[in-house]
């Protein structure tokens, strides 16, 4: 057991996009935490004693607490330390962002990589489409008119849900030469993808894209069984 | 039930979700789904989401969510297994027509089960409910369920929560079908086993 439990700790894997929105959240609060890397193809002891439930990255810890999952942790994060808020105040507006942070994730994040990860041919095709359809949605929520998602001008816990959208799709559509995010059919995100990746707290803090597409090309030929 | 918890008064629009209307395709655009709560003009989607707007919005009654923010945290993380664990195998063993591959599907449920029972006791200190004294999010999340399984349990002669692998929550479904927000909220048993009989007739 740890001798100190104070202070943050964020056990995490580098290419991870989920690991990827906490460091981001904590860095636009400016929390000072410990970073333990994992492997997640060979879990050590304390991943499985700290999140035994379901042993995914990230686990936020917290003065000795631990905290899967990491929508729950950006609220957490919200909760404990409230400057710079990621969550709009007003609570129909936090509805509204907690609705569709599930939406990303349960759709988005589903059909995008279901469709370059784990399947090909009439498949990948159904989920391509799918995922264009889902998109088609966050396009409408931006309607050209605010740099973010629900924070207008500010980026908040939408945009860091959807964050794998910018830096992570690009690397998924090169390696199934697929496009979903067309910037001529989705001129909305196509910006905010921009506004995005050029945030200070963002640009600086990504995995090296040579490195994810070795990684994810790895990952879809195991999940295909082609290795 | 949490709308009842905070004593607010509400108009409740039965709907037929095998057979949507336009309120609901209105209001639930992306999803098609119910519940709905529309405040006024505005439409909140999804339960979870709901249930938290309550607590937020109507802050002087009693709280849903703990006060403090890592068991506000834990008490998200129980309410999201909750609904991507169980409800999906809930959801499987309505559709499934197969008697062996509904017990199958039933004792997936009673497995997760037992990890709740881990975490009722922990959320709940040894309390009552797993908000402690008091009804809170997750028993609503989860306490919704009871009055089906009570009926399901009738109409196929299974059990879902053991006296053995999980006394805490058997003590607690009791406790909480007696708490005046469940009780005068959720259908009888009677009517809910007339509706799974329904149902099945339909699907023949």
């Amino acid at each position: 057991m740890e001798k100190s439990n104070k202070g943050v700790k964020l056990v995490g894997f580098w290419v991870s996009p989920f690991v990827q929105r906490v460091k981001w959240g904590m860095k636009l609060k400016g929390i000072e935490y410990d970073y333990i890397e994992e492997d997640i193809f060979n879990k050590s002891p304390l991943l499985s004693q700290l999140n035994p439930l379901t042993g995914k990255v990230p686990v936020l810890v917290h003065d000795g607490n631990p905290l899967p999952e990491s929508a729950i942790i950006l609220e957490y994060l919200d909760e404990r330390w409230p400057h710079a808020p990621l969550l709009p105040l007003d609570p129909y507006e936090r509805a509204q962002a907690r609705f569709w942070a599930r939406f990303v994730e349960e759709k988005i994040l589903e059909s995008t990589r279901l469709a370059a990860l784990r399947s090909e041919g009439e498949i990948q095709e159904r989920e391509v489409k799918l995922a264009i359809e889902h998109l088609e949605k966050m396009e409408e929520k931006l309607g050209g008119k605010s740099r973010f998602f629900f924070g207008d001008d500010t980026i908040g816990y939408v945009d860091l849900m959807m964050g794998f959208v910018a830096y992570i799709l690009p690397v998924w559509e090169e390696i199934t030469a697929v496009r979903i995010l067309d910037a001529a059919r989705f001129p909305n995100l196509a910006a905010w993808k921009n506004n995005f990746l050029n945030h200070p707290v963002i640009k600086d803090d990504l995995p090296s894209k040579d490195e994810m597409l070795t990684y994810f090309q790895w990952r879809r030929k195991v999940n295909l069984k082609k290795i | 039930m949490a709308l009842k918890l905070k004593a607010v008064e509400y108009e409740f629009v039965e709907t037929d979700p095998y057979n949507k209307n336009e309120l609901l395709l209105k209001t639930n655009p992306v999803h098609k789904k119910i519940p709905v709560l529309i405040h006024g003009d505005r439409p909140v989607c999804e339960s979870l989401v709901i249930i938290q707007y309550i607590d937020d919005v109507w802050g002087d009654g009693p709280s849903i969510l703990p006060s403090d923010p890592y068991q506000r945290s834990l008490a998200r993380f129980w309410a999201a297994y909750v609904d991507d664990k169980l409800l999906p195998l809930f959801k499987e063993l309505k559709e499934e027509k197969d008697k062996d591959a509904k017990k199958g599907i039933i004792k997936k449920m009673s497995e997760n089960f037992i990890l709740l029972e881990d975490a009722f006791v922990s959320c709940g200190e040894g309390k009552g409910f797993f908000g402690g004294d008091e009804v809170g999010y997750v028993d609503i999340v989860l306490g919704c369920f009871v009055g089906s399984m009570r009926a399901i349990e009738i109409v196929m002669d299974v059990k879902f929560l053991d006296k053995n692998t999980s006394p805490g929550l058997v003590a607690w479904a009791e406790r909480l079908c007696a708490d005046s927000i469940v009780k005068d909220v959720i259908p009888t048993t009677q009517k809910l086993i007339d509706f799974i009989a329904a149902r099945a007739q339909q699907k023949a």
